[in-house]
């Protein structure tokens, strides 16, 4: 059986450097001051997403993605490793959404997408670690969910999908359509495909190409004319049909009443060398003061 | 109306740590804003099994749901059951544990209800929020306080306008105590099919093996934990060496569990298990707040790094600057030497 399958995939600020500019005043992250990359357990959901389609022929797998302009990125990763096609969610109505508001659009998205088998996603994203997103967007879809998935096979119109849990594992099935979410502990993704890179290297979304800012614009001019499938998707909170007051900032029941940097009372510590004395002083004084047994 | 409710976590008929942890703070709050506490459990063969499991940790109500298909736990049947009862009972705050269970049944909850909810929060208080753009003031509103954006940052979220104010708690962040006031421990037992559709059922689970855990990181008298600076999966093995002779477990910082170094169940941290140990040994750890707020609260703290500005030094009581791998063996010969 031919699926269609859509993949969750984000845009984050690699959480891993961060600098002094990372947040706005208003307590939201400032993605443009931070390197982005490919969320790494959307790259775990694309990988079993690819898998489907290899089982099962005819399948196509497309990526959808929410976020500025940039964002277009994450599709071209996605068409290195053997997606056909994507959607970036680009709009300045989407900006500031909490996980609720992001439910909302991309779900919208999905319903414009339209017949939909498998809307696949990783478990959670490092720049928030809510795990909030995938459910969200199956009860907005009004579809069945399977969460912390490692394993996922199709059958007659039956997903059958092994999951991580809390101290074991537990094997469900639930009937398409249905929604993913993959945790970290599955198979990691496949490596870029040469062939696609060089495919796709110049794919790009239309308001990429405007916002470049650099020597090259309107240089391909006639690639994109030549080959239609370098232009991505793009689509405004207009395009899905979306309710602005359910979208973004707007559309976000969670505020943010305060943020700070946490400052950690200091201790007095005692500073010692790695020396055998200094090892051993500390050992007998732990022990003496029956801190150790 | 506008009580505290704790969805409580089942594993057959036993209830879930977690989840008295979460009652015996939903308790707190329910006395500061002056309502009751009520809970909610939902299983098969469970009446009469977990009430006294629940009760003690000053349950106002708790509502049992016993029927079929109930455990083990799907998303769709549970969603029913809460988002149902929640309509009549318009609860102000729900509670959950950050589980794979409450991760997964909380955010469809909120969707349904068009709630907002702040997962993994690391302290939850009551107090009050002004909204500058309309002007309005809010008394007694949660405050759901978390570590954002990688453990960078703290982030106090609230749910200005929407009810119940949802969020979800680590397993381990809040302590359980045995309540000592006066509550009403009454218990209903409503009938399942009221509150969940029969489609709910379509997601069977077809095989669930759960096992109890290889190691007691959270309860552990002595933490040994190493970060990233272990070098690999066999620099931690003089760690466990170094637990062992201690009585102690081994934890791994975020970057050592993914680094491939050491189990996903043993991080430590927002993102891990919170541990409150007598002695907490760091081992090439530089100490990211998010790895902070999971141990901060520990009796001693002993820093083994080569870094002498290395964060975690700073709330350090010992801070023995040195490599790991001179350092450990040195630890544990001179432990055995000196104890009896």
């Amino acid at each position: 059986m031919a699926l269609k399958i859509v993949v969750l995939a984000k845009q984050v600020p690699d959480t891993r450097n961060v600098g002094k500019d990372a947040m706005t005043a208003e307590g939201t992250v400032n993605r443009s001051a931070l390197p982005a990359i490919f969320n790494p357990e959307d790259l775990n959901a694309l990988e079993q997403a690819l898998r489907l389609k290899e089982q099962n022929p005819g399948s196509t797998v497309g990526v959808l993605t929410m976020g500025p302009p940039r964002a277009g990125e994450i599709i071209r990763q996605g068409l290195y490793r053997g997606a056909d096609t994507g959607w970036l969610l680009t709009d300045r109505l989407f900006a500031g959404a909490d996980t609720l508001a992001t439910s909302y659009a991309l779900a919208t998205a999905i319903k414009k997408i339209g017949d939909v088998d498998i809307v696949i996603g990783g478990r959670q994203a490092i720049d928030g670690d809510t795990a909030q997103v995938g459910p969200q967007v199956a009860q907005k879809l009004g579809l069945n969910q399977v969460t912390y998935a490692e394993e996922i096979s199709v059958k007659d119109g039956v997903a059958t999908v092994k999951r991580h849990i809390d101290g074991g594992v537990e094997t469900v099935e639930a009937p398409l359509p249905v929604v993913i979410t993959v945790n970290g502990s599955a198979a990691p993704c496949r490596p870029q495909n040469a062939k696609l890179v060089m495919k796709y290297k110049r794919a790009s979304c239309p308001m990429e190409r405007t916002t470049a800012n650099d020597s090259t614009v309107g240089d391909y001019d006639y690639l994109y004319e030549e080959r239609p499938y370098l232009t991505l998707n793009q689509w405004s909170v207009a395009d899905v049909d979306g309710d602005p007051a359910q979208c973004g900032l707007a559309g976000s029941p969670t505020k943010v009443k305060a943020v700070k940097n946490i400052v950690f009372q200091a201790k007095e510590s005692k500073t010692l060398t790695a020396s055998d004395a200094d090892v051993e002083g500390m050992i007998k004084e732990l022990l003496n003061e029956k801190i150790i047994g | 109306m506008n009580n505290v409710f704790v969805y409580v976590e089942i594993e057959g008929t036993q209830v879930q740590e977690v989840s008295q942890e979460l009652l015996t703070k939903g308790r707190k709050l329910a006395n500061t804003l002056g309502v009751e506490l009520h809970a909610v459990v939902a299983g098969t063969g469970i009446k009469g099994q977990v009430e006294d499991q629940i009760l003690p940790y000053g349950v106002d109500k708790l509502f049992v749901f016993d029927g079929e298909g109930l455990f083990p736990y799907t998303s769709a049947p549970h969603t029913d059951i809460l988002v149902n009862l929640f309509k009549e009972e318009q609860p102000q705050i729900c509670l959950m544990g950050a589980t794979v269970i409450g991760r997964d049944l909380g955010p469809r909850v909120s969707s349904s209800l068009t709630s907002g909810l702040t997962a993994d929060c690391t302290e939850l208080e009551i107090g009050e929020y002004d909204d500058k753009k309309t002007g309005r003031h809010y008394d007694q509103l949660l405050y759901q306080i978390r570590p954002a954006f990688g453990g960078n940052i703290v982030a106090t979220i609230v749910n200005p306008d929407h009810r119940p104010q949802m969020a979800t708690v680590r397993s381990g962040v809040m302590q359980k105590a045995v309540y000592e006031g006066e509550c009403r421990k009454e218990v209903a037992y409503p009938e399942v099919l009221k509150y969940v559709s029969p489609e709910a059922f379509v997601v069977r689970v077809l095989d669930h093996h759960v096992e109890a855990a290889k190691h007691n990181l959270k309860g552990a008298p002595i933490v040994v934990a190493g970060g990233y600076g272990m070098g690999s999966k066999e620099g931690f093995d003089m760690l466990f060496e170094l637990a062992k002779v201690l009585h102690g477990e081994v934890g791994g910082s975020r970057a050592a569990v993914d680094a491939g170094f050491c189990d996903h169940d043993r991080q430590i941290g927002q993102t891990g298990v919170t541990v409150h140990p007598k002695v907490y040994i760091a081992c090439g750890i530089s100490g990211q707040i998010q790895h902070i707020a999971g141990m901060q609260d520990s009796g001693i703290i002993i820093s083994v790094n080569n870094d002498p500005d290395a964060p975690i030094n700073r709330i350090a009581d010992y801070v023995i600057v040195g490599t790991v791998e001179d350092v450990v063996p040195k630890l544990i010969k001179y432990y055995k030497q000196n104890s009896k």
